[in-house]
């Protein structure tokens, strides 16, 4: 992973800049020893590392702008972080720049029933978003399964998904308004407890923008009333493409289920072995979950169940209890722990037309013997969004560059079909010297154009997002 | 002038110098444009990609809706936002085109259920104001590679560029619907009402206040389901009056804003905090008033030339003028620091003021 050179003049001033972050935050909201920086040197992209200049965590959004303004006067580089938990290593630091973490910022601020929202601050973890409000009947939509643990700043700046996406969209369709300090030290408020922008949808770009546009405080976020009840279905086939038919035909039936989960052989054999949840001997598998009162939920599993029939699966299986409930969703929701037992792995996130489906898993299946290393897949197939898993050993010379090889023809694979390099986990470093793959120069243009406006010094978050040759120009002005 | 073609249209921009006002359809645009040479986009049109197992369709911006949500219906599909037709509202004749929806974020009574046009577009081209073909989002609806400037097209009314083709996420039309009518209730009762049914786990999929007609609510879904939610959302109603079934054709009157038709006057716009909309219409003296999206967005006539921001000092949310004329802008004026942040983008975009100039933000 190619990072720019340091800058040497920033790098020259450390012990003045330093000193005038210390003159505006507390004394513990500064971090400088290396021994307490380390815990801050990377994601969860954990491949790459590298120590800041410093880490600050402040506790408010004038504690930010405070913080903004000296990086901004000092031409010291900045790169936002929620919880850390970016797969994409969308916070993973450079050596002349500061961390400016929000996690301490994690208070609700209001809770409005009668409207429907909340208002958090940033760095309030997802979960507890939901459950600051599940006791009076109501949740935050966007799942990603980080979400004990991820941060709602987090969650904006890549635009994160989850698995119940199909019906409640991602984070950008949940999201009413921010309020964001600008590199030049500037609070603004994006939106607000109301619906659509009266003039350009500047919310909409913020969201998404992975750090580069601004430091989000605060946030009003939809929340939606819980429904009655959840139940999920289990169907097993003897193809992938039986399996990718079958999604197909639930979706033009009318239904919208609130998961249609995939997982193909190698990753059922996988988890089967690990968390032993009595999944079919198969080669594709759907775990499919509908909402609604129990008679709403008969009627679509019936619905569901007759167009299975026409696909012949294999095995099917209602959950009739609540414990059966979890049993079907154990083996999915093990699933990375189980490849994290067959050694270590890269999680992919391309997103492909659905109708490319079988294709797709086929010519995986191809790559993954061609390079002699191991993929399971298991994805959202409801909204195309894949998430194959390739095994590597990080012990043995080379792997690492193969697997990562590996993964660009992967993805490279899902821009050939139409689809994307990223549908939930955003572009970082990881993904960034890929992008000419799905863009042209002139689109990417059109993109760092926004950055120009938000952040003319190109302070924030600075080497991700876009190739390096791409920025080079804008990065050294 | 109205190009045959994405790259015609590309060449012209390129080589102008003067400006031009864009137009779809020429049924929905507001506000004062130009002067300008008018620009239309009905020679960009036909659908380019339609699967209905994906749930995605991909259309040319100058398409007229009524093709597209024919081409939807004939699969059982539709797009989820519930198009507003504004033609008898703004007096317009015309042809609504997909394109226009999109520059104008047009979204109607199922907004507040299923979001807003830029909540369904997943995909976007457009020329911007140098003649560049830009190409952003894509055909997937998971999609966060780069950032997202499908959004920020959606609703920019033509200002940063030229929308060219558009793609959506649809969703299934449902087997049947249904509509609950409370008669009598003034507007703050309509919208506790409405915020009731909508905080209830029945979703809702319309919740409107007509002032006069009553207050509706929507389900809409399979069958049974539709059923169990009626008796369900007539419970959680009875506190407020009694609830009785009726058309659902009430819905394209709301969309629409049928009731303002034919009156003479300003016709404003609010997005508003629900709970505080009746107050803001009290605020408002206007002749008329109409609530959708559960108090959120609010439609008032006036007498001309009001200046309704000054009416109702500050508020979250904003207001714009969607008929009539006068001394402000129809647009509503950002705060100073989000103003400097939109004029550097249209700056950016269009580096020679050609699109639209001075519709939206400063001239």
């Amino acid at each position: 992973m190619e990072m720019p050179l340091p800058d040497p003049v920033v790098l020259a001033k450390r012990g003045r800049i330093v000193a005038r972050l210390a003159e505006v935050l507390p004394a513990d909201a500064l971090i400088t020893d290396p021994t307490e920086t380390r815990a801050y040197d990377c994601d969860a992209l954990t491949a790459y590392h590298c120590l800041p200049m410093a880490v600050v965590l402040p506790r408010t959004t004038d504690e930010v702008a405070a913080v903004l303004r000296v990086c901004h006067a000092e031409g010291v580089k900045v790169i936002p972080r929620g919880a850390g938990t970016s797969l994409a290593g969308g916070s993973l630091p450079t050596p002349d720049a500061v961390v400016l973490g929000v996690a301490r910022m994690n208070a609700v601020i209001e809770t409005d029933y009668a409207n429907r929202f909340i208002r958090v601050q940033a760095g309030r973890t997802n979960l507890s978003v939901t459950g600051a409000v599940e006791a009076d009947g109501f949740f935050y939509a966007p799942d990603p399964s980080s979400q004990l643990a991820c941060a709602i700043a987090g969650n904006i700046g890549m635009n994160s998904g989850g698995a119940h996406c199909l019906k409640y969209g991602v984070t950008t369709n949940n999201l009413l308004g921010v309020t964001m300090v600008t590199m030049a030290g500037e609070v603004v408020q994006v939106g607000g407890p109301y619906m659509d922008a009266g003039s350009l949808d500047l919310l909409g770009v913020i969201c998404g923008s992975e750090g580069q546009l601004g430091v989000v405080t605060e946030a009003w976020l939809r929340i939606l009333p819980k429904p009655e009840g959840a139940r999920p279905v289990l169907m097993g086939f003897g193809s992938n493409e039986v399996a990718g038919a079958c999604v197909s035909d639930i979706i033009k039936g009318g239904l919208l289920p609130v998961a249609i989960e995939f997982m193909d052989r190698p990753c059922i054999e996988a988890t089967e072995a690990f968390a032993k949840a009595g999944y079919p001997d198969c080669e594709a598998l759907l775990i499919v979950e509908v909402e609604g009162s129990p008679a709403e939920i008969d009627e679509q599993l019936a619905r569901i169940k007759a167009i299975a029939a026409r696909h012949n699966p294999v095995a099917y299986r209602e959950a009739a209890s609540e414990d059966e409930a979890k049993r079907i969703w154990l083996g999915r929701k093990s699933a990375f722990g189980a490849m994290g037992q067959m050694g270590d792995y890269i999680c992919l996130d391309g997103t492909i037309p659905v109708s490319e489906l079988s294709f797709v898993l086929r010519r995986i299946a191809e790559l993954s013997d061609q390079y002699g290393l191991r993929v399971a897949n298991v994805f959202h197939a409801g909204d195309g969004n894949m998430h194959p898993l390739i095994i590597f050993n990080a012990n043995k010379p080379g792997d690492l560059d193969l697997a990562e090889a590996l993964g660009a023809d992967i993805l490279r694979l899902c821009v050939e079909v139409g689809g994307c390099l990223t549908g939930e986990h955003g572009v970082g470093v990881e993904k960034r010297d890929l992008m000419s793959v799905q863009f042209t120069d002139a689109d990417m243009e059109a993109q760092l154009r926004v950055k120009d406006v938000f952040d003319p010094g190109w302070l924030l978050n600075p080497a991700k997002v876009f190739p390096l040759y791409v920025t080079a120009s804008r990065r050294a002005a | 002038m109205r190009p045959g073609s994405e790259a015609e249209l590309a060449e012209l921009v390129r080589v102008a110098n003067a400006p031009f006002v864009l137009r779809g359809g020429g049924t929905r645009g507001i506000g004062v444009v130009g002067p300008g040479a008018v620009l239309e986009t009905g020679g960009l049109a036909g659908i380019t990609l339609y699967e209905p197992g994906a749930l995605t369709l991909v259309v040319q911006a100058g398409t007229p809706l009524a093709q597209v949500e024919a081409a939807l219906m004939a699969e059982g599909q539709r797009l989820p936002f519930e198009p507003p037709d504004l033609r008898g509202l703004l007096g317009r004749t015309g042809e609504s085109t997909i394109g226009g929806v999109v520059a104008a974020n047009a979204s109607g009574p199922r907004r507040v259920q299923a979001g807003a046009c830029r909540d369904s577009l997943i995909g976007v081209r457009f020329v911007d104001g140098t003649g560049t073909v830009i190409r952003n989002g894509g055909r997937v609806m998971k999609n966060v590679t780069g950032y997202d400037l499908v959004k920020l097209l959606a609703g920019s009314q033509g200002t940063l560029g030229v929308i060219t083709e558009v793609a959506f996420k649809l969703l299934p039309a449902p087997e049947t619907g249904a509509t609950l009518r409370i008669e009598g209730l003034d507007d703050a009762r309509a919208v506790a009402a409405m915020a009731a049914a909508l905080g209830s786990p029945f979703d809702v999929t319309g919740a409107a206040h007509m002032p006069g007609w009553g207050t509706f609510l929507r389900v809409e879904g399979f069958e049974t389901s539709v059923r169990y939610r009626v008796g369900e959302l007539t419970k959680v109603l009875a506190r407020f009056g009694a609830v009785e079934d009726v058309d659902g054709a009430v819905w394209q009157a709301v969309r629409d804003v049928v009731p303002f038709h034919g009156r003479a006057g300003d016709v404003w716009r609010l997005a508003v905090t629900p709970s505080d909309a009746a107050g803001l219409v009290a605020r408002a003296g206007a002749e008329a008033a109409l609530y959708d999206w559960g108090g959120g967005l609010v439609w008032l006539v006036v007498e001309p030339g009001v200046d309704m921001r000054a009416r109702l000092g500050a508020f979250a949310g904003h207001a714009t003028r969607v008929r009539g004329a006068g001394a402000v802008p129809a647009f509503p004026p950002e705060p100073a620091a989000l103003a400097a942040l939109s004029a550097g983008l249209r700056a950016k975009f269009d580096p020679k003021g050609l699109f639209n100039p001075g519709l939206m933000g400063a001239a």
